[in-house]
């Protein structure tokens, strides 16, 4: 509970808890508002702040502020989600490689230095430009809406676990070899029980740091792809795909343009905070 | 050593080449081909003249045999026609790999040249005002969207300001060599902004960690002046782990640029990467990806030597 003390980790979490609960409730607010999400006004486009709409509207005369609050739901959901499956995948690699060494190690290492060493943007350009039809992914969930959800928590997955595949690598290795662990292989305990039960807990403050750092860089990745295009894609609200429409309309409403991109800077920062003030609480060996 | 460049470049070929192959599938995973664009275009096209066209250019083939034909030609150096700009591949290619140099040449000494000095100043005394505020900086630029950056950006010095073009790389017609320069102030504060950061961190921890050794105490007890120490005790240690951090972000600079280069409609290899890949161009999205990832996979090399050169307690063998 110490954590709590660090004044990075109260600022980043309280902004992140902020952020949450603000998206949760959108539901209430376009009820207060007596408007929805995707209510089209074409007489009202880019309307300026008023009291049925707080933030003005879009370029299709939706209601700007539900707009943000829907991209900060898909950001956070983005995410989360998918630093969370990276951080298993990253420590599913990492542990086997640190716990077994040898060749399986240095195989999956190098695997790992690919993957780092990969142009990774023009490559994700290309992967989410595959068609999913060829990949013989079902019509069903090729057209339904979330797609585009799935397809880049994926994505991000896919090239988000080697942080953290490295990290526990890393720690798996001097942990192998302290005594605890050689107790347990004398009692007879299996690789399994050793690496989930005895190596595991100790990996925990390494794969919280990384993970709390990588949702900031994911949240960055998606809206990057859905700006271009190749993210989340409309009408489901993003961020990315916000700017993608108010570059268009930048000398006329420039405040469409600001909104999105700020609050992804915000975002990030409060993840980047989070993640740098929980290093310095939970590892006073890397204070600096 | 030599044996350690050698078994380095067998290595390069080899991943180069098993890239080709994975970039070559997932390329064959894009929507369309190439032949159903033309039939689009053309509604003079019978089913047998598509038929015909397929076969031309061995897309009714197996995968593996097309990649086989394609590497076969790469091999010896062609590697095809551009099918958006209608000439070789190589020919689209080299001028663009220019422009992405200059880009990113100048944006990158203009970081470290920034950052450095700060990183080393920041690193003398942690805490103060200026750690605080470097610290803040980094975390900020971070932090930042760089295509929203690159927006803001456009936003004030082009639209509302006038001072700079808000894209391309030069005046058609005009040309010269400041018409380049002024095209590339706004792509390069971008990039400067955005990679500075990270840098700045990097130097400073390394400098933090090496200010702290014996030696640094042994050069203040000999009466070394404080410039000295930091830059011929200090600074030549902590360069060690900089380089592989160059190297390393010498990747992430390119997928920088490509969000740069798209934003500012800067004609280098990320926007034709980006522009190949929507534009079902399969030949140049391939050579450009492999071109990508043959100048990272070399800058890693480099790094390689250049720390065995720095550090003359490391041998390869």
């Amino acid at each position: 509970m110490s954590a709590l003390l660090q004044p990075r980790v109260r600022f980043g979490g309280g902004m992140l808890l902020a952020l949450a609960i603000a998206v949760l409730l959108m539901p209430f607010v376009a009820q207060l508002l007596g408007t929805h999400v995707d209510t089209v006004d074409l007489y009202h486009r880019l309307a300026g702040p008023s009291l049925r709409h707080p933030l003005g509207t879009d370029e299709l005369g939706r209601d700007l502020l539900l707009r943000l609050l829907e991209g900060g739901q898909v950001s956070l959901l983005v995410g989360i989600t998918a630093a969370l499956a990276a951080a298993v995948l990253g420590t599913a690699i990492g542990l086997v490689a640190g716990y077994f060494g040898g060749r399986l190690d240095v195989a999956l290492m190098r695997i790992t230095d690919g993957v780092i060493a990969l142009p990774l943007l023009p490559l994700l350009v290309v992967l989410a430009a595959a068609d999913l039809h060829k990949l013989g992914v079902p019509a069903t969930l090729r057209e339904s809406a979330a797609m585009s959800l799935y397809r880049i928590i994926a994505l991000v997955t896919l090239v988000g676990w080697t942080t953290v595949a490295r990290l526990v690598r890393g720690t798996t290795l001097s942990l192998r070899r302290q005594d605890f662990v050689r107790a347990a292989e004398a009692l007879g305990a299996s690789h399994r029980r050793i690496m989930l039960v005895h190596i595991l807990p100790n990996l925990t403050t390494p794969i919280i740091v990384a993970t709390s750092l990588a949702v900031g860089e994911i949240i960055l990745l998606e809206s990057v792809l859905s700006f271009l295009g190749l993210g989340i894609t409309p009408p489901l609200a993003s961020w990315g795909n916000m700017l993608t429409g108010a570059e268009e309309t930048i000398a006329l409403a420039p405040m469409l343009a600001v909104y999105p991109g700020l609050l992804i800077f915000l975002t990030v920062m409060a993840c980047n905070l989070l993640g740098d003030g929980l290093q310095q609480a939970l590892d006073p060996r890397q204070r600096r | 050593m030599s044996r350690f460049v050698i078994r380095r470049l067998f290595e390069i070929v080899l991943v180069l080449a098993a890239m080709s192959l994975v970039i070559y599938a997932l390329i064959g995973l894009m929507p369309g081909d190439p032949v159903n664009v033309m039939i689009a275009s053309n509604p003079h096209l019978t089913p047998a003249d598509a038929a015909r066209l397929k076969a031309l250019y061995g897309l009714d083939k197996p995968l593996l045999e097309r990649y086989a034909a394609w590497a076969n030609a790469a091999l010896h150096g062609n590697f095809g026609y551009s099918r958006l700009y209608a000439r070789p591949t190589l020919a689209v290619l080299l001028p663009r790999l220019g422009n992405t140099a200059i880009l990113m040449g100048t944006s990158f000494a203009l970081t470290l040249a920034l950052a450095w000095p700060l990183g080393v100043l920041a690193a003398r005394r942690p805490g103060s005002w200026l750690d605080d505020a470097a610290n803040l900086e980094s975390f900020a630029t971070i932090s930042m969207p760089s295509f929203w950056l690159a927006l803001m950006l456009i936003l004030v010095f082009a639209v509302r300001l006038g001072w700079f073009p808000p894209g391309g790389a030069a005046t058609i017609g005009a040309g010269g060599i400041a018409d380049r320069a002024d095209h590339l102030v706004l792509p390069v504060i971008t990039l400067v902004l955005v990679n500075f950061g990270p840098q700045l961190r990097y130097m400073r921890a390394a400098m933090v960690e090496t200010l702290n050794h014996d030696y640094i105490r042994t050069a203040r007890a000999k009466g070394a002046g404080e410039a000295r120490i930091l830059t011929f005790h200090a600074l030549r240690n902590a360069l060690i782990p900089l380089i592989t951090v160059v190297a390393l972000s010498f990747g992430s600079l390119f997928s920088g640029a490509l969000v740069t280069e798209t934003m500012f409609a800067y004609p280098g290899m990320g926007k034709l990467i980006y522009d190949a890949v929507l534009g079902n161009d399969y030949n140049l999205a391939l050579a450009g990806l492999l071109f990508a990832t043959l100048m990272t996979l070399l800058a890693n090399f480099a790094a390689d030597l250049a720390y065995a050169a720095a550090d003359p307690r490391i041998v390869y063998r």
